[in-house]
């Protein structure tokens, strides 16, 4: 018996069209010691971010430093309990540090690295639940942690992922759906310059049917951009309210 | 494992703030702990779980159960495993292995002090004896690191075994002395674990010639012996441990021992409170987490 992605109504498995995003929730500036970090919930999926940096490279990286640019440096670890099966090794498994050299070459793209030279930036990734689409929730986690952290950036980087059923793009798609085996592809996207920063594909998609699934992905992230960026502006609304009060 | 530099002039005010004023530099006895916040019950992935927060300590512990075979030692016992992740988001000192050490270290003393009979009845844990039981595996994050890991560690472990339920399975006999183990419907159906004798560790430091419990970072590098004591609700010792490069005289312990007692009476009433408050409006409230 075969799941049924999309049903013949045009419902997904947890009741959702085939455009829409699950419930986007969102906290900037979790931890006071870290320079940046952010919380964000997408449906099921939990990661937190946070952001150390600029600051003096570490004993390992002091030679890899460039002295026109700042060194990125990305952790990625998830917490044993994240998943439906316990995970023993949180981090340096193989899927994780592919994750982490995925996210550090995306805001390699974004970050004004030629602002902070010799200098290193840390951003480390923490996944409490992963309910599907982690590599697109761990890029808009840490895109608020950065701004948290006041570090200059091109432009806000939204992630995305898309599936394909029955002819239709499913957006933001859940664990469930992606072990289906359909194609599934995640895209970074610079969302006012409207430039693709990175994209990922996994499964067989015919090549006519990819033009449909990059317009649902980045559709997908401009919906996520209206919600990330109503909440950073309040944010730093409350936050200069707080300074002008004391 | 000390990630704050401080000068000398500020270890002086520390510790002579301490010795003579009694004072600490955030304005707390040496008796006080700092504001411990503690939530249950928050990820829903999990049979059990608990958010701590603790002046700048951060920590999150989910357990998740498995199904096992007994120990021949203790066939009708199930068992207890702890593991502890000191997360890069803490400090930048545990990228990579850096914290391995660290973790490594609260793991085999939580792991002593619960492997135990004193501690947890771990009978509760056994499905058939000599052939199945269930093991239960805490797992805590490290998200921020703001001194007195120890400590936080042990309520928050105390927090997700109080949250923790265990499913009320069916065993019926398969063929061939195989038994079949049947889940029940209904995800409410658990078996509640009796934590009411498991110990909260204290973390007692000498600092100068007097002793603080709840040391913070800077603290933590001012110190040179400590003293990490279990201690029950009722008041019992069940183990200790001492930690650094410092040395202590007998009488300096017996005096740091006196006051884990009653700072650990303390903490395990105000937990027990706490529970019940907690349950006490579970059904009204939101569980936020980190929103």
């Amino acid at each position: 018996m075969s799941l049924e992605l999309l049903s013949d109504e045009g419902y997904r498995m947890d009741g959702r069209k085939a455009n829409e995003l699950r419930r986007v929730r969102c906290n900037l500036g979790v931890f006071q010691q870290a320079d940046g970090s952010a919380y964000i919930e997408q449906g099921n999926t939990k990661i937190l971010a946070a952001v150390y940096g600029p600051h003096e490279p570490s004993q390992n990286f002091r030679s890899q430093v460039p002295h026109d640019n700042c060194l990125i440096n990305c952790e990625y670890s998830q917490a044993a309990f994240s998943g439906v099966e316990r995970k023993n090794r949180p981090r340096g498994d193989r899927k994780g540090q592919e994750m982490a050299a995925h996210i550090k070459q995306t805001f390699e793209a974004s970050i004004q690295t030629t602002l902070y030279p010799r200098s290193q930036i840390d951003i480390c990734l923490q996944v409490l639940q992963s309910d599907g689409s982690d590599y697109a929730v761990s890029v808009n986690a840490a895109t608020l942690a950065l701004i948290d952290a006041g570090i200059t950036m091109k432009d806000y980087i939204i992630a995305c992922s898309a599936s394909l059923a029955k002819g239709v793009s499913l957006v933001d798609i859940n664990h469930v759906e992606e072990s289906v085996g359909c194609a599934e592809l995640s895209a970074a996207v610079l969302p006012k310059l409207g430039r693709i920063v990175y994209t990922e594909l996994n499964g067989k998609l015919h090549e006519d049917e990819m033009g449909q699934i990059l317009e649902a992905v980045e559709a997908g992230c401009q919906d996520v951009f209206h919600v990330l960026e109503q909440h950073v502006r309040e944010h730093v609304k409350d936050t200069a309210a707080n300074f002008a009060v004391s | 494992m000390a990630v704050v530099s401080l000068s000398d002039a500020e270890k002086f005010f520390i510790v002579h703030g301490i010795e003579d004023e009694g004072l600490r530099t955030d304005g707390r006895s040496c008796e006080d702990y700092r504001c411990i916040e503690l939530e249950t019950g928050l990820l829903s992935n999990t049979y059990g779980s608990s958010r701590l927060r603790l002046g700048n300590t951060e920590l999150l512990a989910g357990i998740k159960i498995e199904l096992g075979t007994p120990n021949p030692k203790n066939p009708d016992e199930g068992w207890v495993e702890f593991h502890i992740d000191c997360s890069p988001n803490a400090s930048l000192a545990f990228q990579g292995r850096g914290g391995q050490e660290l973790s490594n270290g609260i793991c085999c003393h939580l792991s002593r002090i619960y492997n135990n009979k004193s501690a947890l009845d771990l009978k509760q844990l056994c499905i058939v004896p000599h052939h199945h039981c269930w093991v239960v595996h805490v797992d805590v994050i490290v998200l921020e690191y703001g001194g007195n890991l120890f400590d936080s560690i042990s309520i928050a472990v105390k927090g997700a075994l109080h949250n923790c339920g265990v499913p009320n399975v069916n065993v019926s006999a398969g063929d061939e002395g195989e038994f079949e183990i049947n889940l029940p419907d209904d995800p409410a159906d658990v078996n509640k674990l009796k934590i009411s004798s498991c110990p909260v560790l204290v973390t007692i430091s000498k600092v100068g010639n007097r002793h603080i419990v709840d040391p913070t970072l800077e603290e933590e590098f001012c110190s040179h012996a400590s003293l990490i004591v279990g201690v029950t609700s009722k008041g019992l010792i069940t183990g200790m441990k001492k930690v650094g490069s410092g040395s202590l005289c007998p009488e300096s312990i017996s005096e740091m021992l006196q006051s884990a007692k009653s700072v650990g009476k303390r903490i395990n009433s105000a937990f027990t409170k706490l529970m019940k408050t907690e349950k006490g409006i579970a059904k009204s409230v939101e569980k936020t987490g980190y929103l």
